[in-house]
């Protein structure tokens, strides 16, 4: 089956971990991974894996993008860099998955909005972050039972599977998962906090997930539909399950989750990792799919 | 006779009442409160002061408890009736964000902790160089000092100097530092830092060691101590300010704070507005003990009586767990498990 061409930005824990992600897709194949380092382990593995590399940034790959067909790129890099990447790889038709906290194009949760954003035709996706991955799909499930007036998660992650881009800019980390916590989530008002924890051996990924609802809380109702979320999620990400919850204090309804990595690039515990690489490998599939299907052609975007 | 030692050494306290404090209160003092026990601290010529939430800038969280009012609010209320003392702030990355320090710094706040966890330096250059562009008064704050080894904290200590801090604390946020661990951290810090970097200690009196590893850490080459006036502080309280200036004074250690003031404060203003009596009690002593983090103790004697689990257990568990601050879900969603474990919540919740 023909399966559509990727290019991967970055060559980070992110970026390597989309890697074997990719791999696996019956419709997507990793074609080029574009680093800045020609040392770099991420890029040594990539070419062990089969993949052409480059050390030259995105301008290293912008020549090869018509000869080797690439269709959709994945951007593992920095919210500073990712608006330029874009900009460049749209102008010639390529799709662009931000794993980046830059937030330029529409924010996408598969569960709760990827049909959305294929429908639209889209250019250029933004995937939050691996707490808003790993939370919104708990308060849209809060959210679409009665108005939350406030939703706040707390993201808990092992400090070894945090690299130096996200330890660097963790505002950024902070602004964007809150924003996407309403815009995504459906509470009017959102706040995100980041925990990092060194304990060894490493914590796996938790995340607390707080909604405060207008009205006394349909406790049955949203019960449902969080446990009904929960499943959605797992069909990408089979590690994230629920601890504790959800529970009611007043108008407090609390979800206590747990989410666990495939293994592939860093230890299980690292499920904040392959929350968002799963994620945005199934928007891609989605996509993708379109595209095989003749539902979708990419066409290049003229620079404003 | 010289009276000790560290006779005419100098050093800066920093009060603590207002923002470790605001642990003990649950957050609930209000800005005339603030107003009042800033204005005595002032005249008792304590330098600096910090104004804010319990767990900082951005703190107002269902996570961290809803204060009175904004951390806005409160500085602003605050710094325009001091005379002398600067008031400082606390900025814990992945909670607060440079927007938040912006808004403190308009509102008159000239100093920051900036605080990570004491292995992950690396998550505050951002805010770091942010205070220093602001021309603040700027210190990395390490926190839980006691799951990093004196190497470690050197080596991150190192890092948030090179980042632009000008100050480095060892933060014993569990109150579970020896005072051999107090002086081996201060002493090779002292030595692995530039001269012209301060150094400073903030303990929490768990074991009943908050004044005696302050002077440790003064002995060391520390210039800069927290403490509280009345211990008002998360867990068994900071160490307490007026004990602190006392045994200075005796031992000749040049702070210029007036002892006698801060003795009346702790008296007629602190001690009557305390919710409960700060000391080292059963559950306080088990954060020093077991090493947890000092504001822990009241979200586990709340999940406590919610779920049936005693506070110690509950505390020792998350000991065990290796817990850090701001993990304050982790009280509830821990307490909740054990309960489960022992029978006492039906399994469907």
């Amino acid at each position: 089956m023909k399966k559509i061409k990727c290019a991967l930005i970055g060559s980070g824990n992110i970026g390597t971990d989309l890697i074997y992600k990719i791999r696996r897709s019956e419709v997507l194949e990793p074609v080029w991974m574009v680093g800045i380092d020609a040392d770099s382990e991420g890029l040594k593995r990539a070419r062990d894996m089969g993949l052409k590399t480059t050390a030259e940034g995105v301008d290293g790959l912008l020549p090869h993008v018509q000869a080797d067909d690439i269709q959709i790129a994945f951007d593992a890099t920095s919210a500073y860099v990712h608006a330029e990447n874009s900009r460049k790889l749209n102008a010639l038709g390529v799709l662009m998955i931000d794993l980046t906290p830059a937030a330029i194009g529409p924010l996408c949760v598969p569960p709760v909005n990827l049909r959305e954003h294929a429908d639209k035709l889209e250019m250029n996706v933004n995937m939050i972050s691996c707490a808003g991955q790993a939370t919104i799909p708990i308060i849209s499930a809060v959210s679409s039972v009665q108005p939350v007036a406030y939703a706040e998660i707390i993201a808990s992650l092992a400090s070894k599977s945090v690299g130096p881009g996200t330890r660097a800019n963790l505002d950024e980390f902070t602004y964007t998962t809150s924003n996407a916590l309403v815009k995504v989530g459906g509470a009017r008002t959102g706040k995100a906090l980041a925990i990092i924890n060194p304990a060894e051996p490493p914590m796996i990924m938790r995340n607390t997930i707080y909604c405060e609802t207008d009205d006394t809380p349909d406790q049955a109702a949203i019960t449902a539909s969080v446990l009904a979320m929960i499943t959605e999620v797992q069909k990408y990400v089979p590690g994230y399950r629920l601890v504790n919850g959800p529970i009611f204090e007043g108008n407090l309804v609390s979800v206590f989750m747990e989410v666990a990595g495939l293994g592939d690039y860093l230890p299980t515990y690292a499920g904040n990792l392959d929350i968002m690489t799963a994620a945005a490998t199934r928007t891609a599939e989605m996509f993708a799919s379109e595209i095989l299907a003749g539902n979708l052609t990419l066409k290049p975007v003229e620079a404003a | 006779m010289a009276k000790s030692k560290l006779e005419g050494r100098k050093v800066t306290f920093h009060d603590m009442c207002l923002r470790d404090g605001m642990h003990a209160k649950r957050e609930q003092i209000s800005v005339e409160q603030m107003v009042e026990i800033a204005t005595a601290l002032d005249r008792a010529n304590v330098p600096m002061l910090q104004v804010t939430h319990g767990a900082g800038l951005g703190g107002n969280s269902i996570q961290h408890g809803r204060a009175l009012a904004t951390n806005a609010e409160y500085i602003s209320a605050v710094v325009e009736k001091m005379t002398q003392a600067t008031v400082s702030v606390l900025l814990i990355p992945g909670l607060g964000t440079m927007d938040e320090l912006d808004e403190a710094y308009a509102a008159g706040a000239r100093s920051v902790h900036v605080a990570t966890h004491s292995t992950e330096a690396d998550t505050s250059p951002q805010h770091i160089a942010h205070a220093r562009k602001l021309g603040m008064d700027t210190t990395g704050f390490l926190m839980m000092a006691h799951l990093n080894d004196a190497a470690g904290l050197v080596e991150q200590g190192k890092l948030m100097e090179s980042y632009g801090a000008q100050t480095i604390y060892v933060t014993d946020s569990a109150g579970y530092m020896l005072t051999d661990d107090v002086t081996d951290a201060i002493t090779r810090l002292r030595d692995a830092l530039n001269p012209e970097t301060e150094i400073g200690f903030h303990g929490h009196h768990n074991l009943g060691l908050g004044v005696a590893n302050s002077i440790a850490a003064i002995a060391a080459g520390a210039s800069r101590i927290d403490a509280s006036v009345a211990g008002l502080g998360a867990g068994a309280g900071n160490a307490p300010l007026e004990v602190l200036a006392a045994v200075c004074d005796r031992m000749g250690i040049v702070s210029g704070v007036d002892t006698f003031a801060l003795m009346d404060i702790a008296e007629d203003i602190i001690v009557p507005l305390m919710d409960h009596i700060v000391r080292v009690d059963r559950e306080s002593l088990t954060l020093g003990f077991a090493g947890v983090y000092s504001t822990f103790l009241l979200p586990a004697k709340r999940a406590s009586a919610r779920f049936g689990v005693p506070a110690r257990d509950i505390l020792i568990e998350l000991g065990k767990q290796k817990m850090i601050g701001g993990q304050e879900d982790m009280i509830q969603d821990t307490a909740m498990t054990m309960a489960r474990e022992r029978g006492l919540l039906d399994a469907a919740e």
